[in-house]
C-alpha cells in the first residue's frame, strides 16, 4: 500500500499514466470499434469541420477523422512496442555481454554501439528503407536499431558496477555459472534504469514513426497513421485546418504521456537520475 | 591537453572509417544487388547491365569502396547521381546554401528563446513562472517537429500572412527575402530543442547559483543582474553550450523533415528525392556527409569543452 502510495504522490506519474491509458485505451477500442470505417470515404462530405455525426471532422476523401486518429493510436502503439522490443531485447544483451565480460568483447561492442549512436533515427531509417523501401515494418526495424546502442550502453553501465558487488562475487565462489548469476543476481537489479529508458524510448519511438509516416517511408496509405494523416491534410490547410490538428494533438498526448510516465518511474524506482538531460531523437 | 587531442583525433579517423564502411555495406552489399533496386523488378536484363556497368557494380565490393573512400578523401568527390547525372558534391554543396543557414538561424533562435527562459525559470524556482517553463518545456518535447512547421504555417503564412511558406528565394535574388523564407523552419526547428536547453540552462543555473562564490557575490551586495549574469551564467553556460554543439549534427538530420513541410530545396529535400527516384549513390553521399558532420561536431566540441572550463584535465 506504501509503495502504492509512493507512486500516487508523484504528479509527472499520475499524469503520464493517466495519458498513456487513454492513448492505449483508445488503440484497443479501435481495434473492436470505430464511429466510421477509417478508410471509409465519402467524397460529398470531404472536409468538414467538427460536427455531431464528426465530431473531429472530415479528411480531403471524406474520411471519418475521429476514426482514422483512433486506429492511428494502435498504429502508433504497435511501432512503439516492437520498435523498443528490437532495442531492448539486442541492446540488453550486447550491453550484458560487454558488461560482464569486459576486453575486447567490451570494447568491440561499444565501437559499433557509439557508431550506431552516432546516426539520428531518421538518419538510420532513410538508409533502411532506401534499400528495403518504405513501409511500416522496416521502419519499426529503423527504429529499433536506432534504440539497440541506447539499452547497450545503459545495461553496459550497470553491469560493469553490479558485477563487482557482494553478492554477485559470492554467488561466484559458490560457482554458480554466469548465465545464472546473469539471470539471477544482476539483470533483476538493473531493471529499474531499463524500464524507465523503455518509456521514454516509446515516446521517442512514436515521435520517430510519426515523422517517418510523415516522410512517406512509415505506414503506407491507405492505413491510417497520425504522421501520414498531417502529410495528407498539409495542402488542404487552407480549406479546412482540423485535419492538420487532430492528428498532431494525437501524437503530442501520446508523447507528453510517454515523458511524463518516464519522468515518474525515474523519481520513484531511481532518483539519482531524475535531473539528468533527456535526449531527442 | 595534446595527448588528448591525439587520442581523440584517432578515434575520430576510425569511426569515421566505420561510418563510411557501415554506410557502403548497408547501400552496396546487404541488398544483393544495388542495380535491381535501383531499376525494380521489371528491368530488362540489358538495361540492368547497362546500370551495373555504370555503378562498377562488376567488380568486388572492397575495391569500389576503396575507389570511393579515396575518390571523397582526395578530390572532395562523392561519385555522380544517376537521376540529375551531376557530381553529388555539387549537389550537396548547392543544397548547403540552404541546409546551413537554416541549421544556423535554428541554433540562434533555440539560444534566445531557451536561455532568457532556463534563467528565468532557476531564478524563480518553484514559482508559477518556473512550472510555467517547465510545462512549456514538457509540451516543446512533445510536440513533433513537422507538427510545429505545419501549425506555424497556419498562423503566420496562411492566417496573418506575415512570413512566405512553401517556397524558397535565393540568396543571389533577395538575400533577405531568403532569410525570411527560412525563419519559420528554423523557428519549427528550435522549439523542441528549445526545450531540451532550457530544461539544462535552468538546472545548470539552479547547480551555480548553490555554489559559495555566488552566495559571496550576493553577501557582497552585487545587483542581482551582475551576479546572475556575469558570475553565474557564464559557469552554467558550459554544459548549455556544450549541448548546443551536439545539437548542431542532429539539427542536420531534423532539417530532413523540415525542409519537406517548407518544401525547401535542402539538403533533406534532396536525400528523401533521392530515395524516392531510388538514386542510391545520393543516399549514400549526403548520409556519409551528415554522418560525417556529427561525428566530427562532437569532436570539436568534445575540446571545446576543455578549452571552455580550466577545471576540466584529460589524463
Amino acid at each position: 500500500m506504501t509503495e502504492m502510495r509512493r507512486f500516487l504522490k508523484d504528479i509527472n506519474f499520475v499524469i503520464g499514466l493517466i495519458l498513456v491509458m487513454m492513448v492505449a485505451g483508445t488503440a484497443i477500442l479501435s481495434l473492436f470499434y470505430t464511429p466510421y470505417d477509417p478508410n471509409r470515404m465519402e467524397i460529398s462530405a470531404r472536409l468538414q469541420g467538427p460536427s455531431k455525426s464528426h465530431w473531429f471532422g472530415t479528411d480531403h476523401y471524406g474520411r471519418d477523422i475521429l476514426s482514422r486518429v483512433m486506429r492511428g493510436a494502435a498504429n502508433s502503439i504497435t511501432v512503439g512496442v516492437i520498435a523498443v522490443g528490437i532495442g531492448m531485447s539486442l541492446g540488453v544483451l550486447l550491453g550484458a555481454l560487454a558488461g560482464y565480460w569486459g576486453g575486447w568483447v567490451d570494447e568491440a561492442t561499444m565501437r559499433v554501439m557509439d557508431v550506431i549512436y552516432g546516426f539520428p533515427a531518421v538518419l538510420t531509417a532513410i538508409l533502411i528503407t532506401s534499400i528495403l523501401g518504405p513501409g511500416i515494418t522496416n521502419s519499426m526495424i529503423a527504429i529499433g536499431i536506432y534504440n539497440i546502442p541506447i539499452f547497450a550502453r545503459l545495461t553496459r553501465g550497470n553491469f560493469l558496477s553490479l558485477k563487482e558487488r557482494d553478492y554477485v562475487l559470492a554467488a561466484r565462489a559458490v560457482g554458480q555459472t554466469d548465465l545464472a548469476i546473469i539471470r539471477k543476481h544482476i539483470l533483476p537489479n538493473a531493471l529499474s534504469p531499463l524500464i524507465v529508458q523503455a518509456t521514454v524510448s516509446f515516446a521517442v519511438a512514436i515521435l520517430a514513426e510519426a515523422g517517418l509516416s510523415y516522410l512517406g517511408l512509415g505506414t503506407q496509405p491507405p492505413h491510417p497513421s497520425w504522421g501520414r494523416m498531417l502529410n495528407e491534410a498539409q495542402p488542404f490547410m487552407g480549406l479546412s485546418i482540423w485535419p492538420a490538428i487532430f492528428p498532431g494533438l494525437a501524437i503530442a498526448i501520446a508523447v507528453l504521456g510517454f515523458n511524463l510516465l518516464g519522468d515518474g518511474l525515474r523519481d520513484i524506482l531511481d532518483p539519482r537520475l531524475a535531473h539528468s538531460p533527456r535526449s531527442i531523437a | 591537453m595534446i595527448a588528448y587531442t591525439i587520442r581523440r583525433f584517432i578515434t575520430l579517423v576510425v569511426t569515421l572509417f566505420l561510418v563510411s564502411i557501415l554506410i557502403f555495406a548497408v547501400i552496396n552489399i546487404i541488398p544483393g544487388d544495388p542495380a535491381q533496386i535501383i531499376l525494380g523488378t521489371e528491368a530488362t536484363p540489358e538495361t540492368l547491365a547497362r546500370v551495373r556497368a555504370k555503378l562498377g557494380l562488376d567488380r568486388p565490393a572492397v575495391e569500389r569502396y576503396l575507389d570511393w573512400l579515396k575518390n571523397i578523401i582526395l578530390h572532395g568527390d562523392f561519385g555522380r547521381s544517376i537521376n540529375y547525372d551531376r557530381p553529388i558534391s555539387e549537389l550537396i554543396a548547392s543544397r548547403l546554401l540552404v541546409t546551413g543557414p537554416l541549421a544556423g538561424l535554428a541554433i540562434l533562435l533555440t539560444m534566445l528563446i531557451a536561455i532568457p527562459l532556463g534563467i528565468y525559470a532557476a531564478t524563480h524556482h518553484n514559482r508559477p513562472g518556473d512550472y510555467g517553463t517547465m510545462i512549456f518545456s514538457q509540451l516543446g518535447l512533445a510536440i513533433p517537429e513537422f507538427w510545429a512547421g505545419i501549425l506555424l504555417i497556419l498562423g503566420f503564412a496562411v492566417h496573418w500572412r506575415l512570413f512566405p511558406a512553401g517556397w524558397f528565394t535565393s540568396w543571389e535574388e533577395a538575400p533577405l527575402e531568403a532569410l525570411r523564407s527560412l525563419f519559420l523552419p528554423a523557428l519549427a526547428l528550435s522549439l523542441t530543442r528549445a526545450a531540451v536547453i532550457t530544461r539544462l540552462t535552468r538546472s545548470s543555473m539552479l547547480e551555480v547559483l548553490q555554489e559559495d562564490y555566488i552566495k559571496t557575490a550576493w553577501s557582497k551586495g552585487l545587483p542581482s543582474g551582475a551576479v546572475i549574469y556575469k558570475h553565474a551564467l557564464r559557469n552554467a553556460f558550459i554544459s548549455v553550450v556544450t549541448i548546443l554543439g551536439l545539437q548542431l549534427g542532429h539539427l542536420l538530420a531534423g532539417t530532413i523533415i523540415v525542409e519537406t513541410v517548407f518544401y525547401l530545396p535542402g539538403m533533406g529535400r534532396l536525400v528523401m528525392n533521392a530515395i524516392f527516384q531510388r538514386d542510391l549513390p545520393v543516399v549514400q553521399g549526403v548520409v556519409l556527409f551528415i554522418a560525417a558532420v556529427i561525428v566530427i561536431v562532437n569532436f570539436i566540441v568534445d575540446l571545446l569543452y576543455g578549452l571552455l572550463d580550466p577545471r576540466i584535465r584529460y589524463d
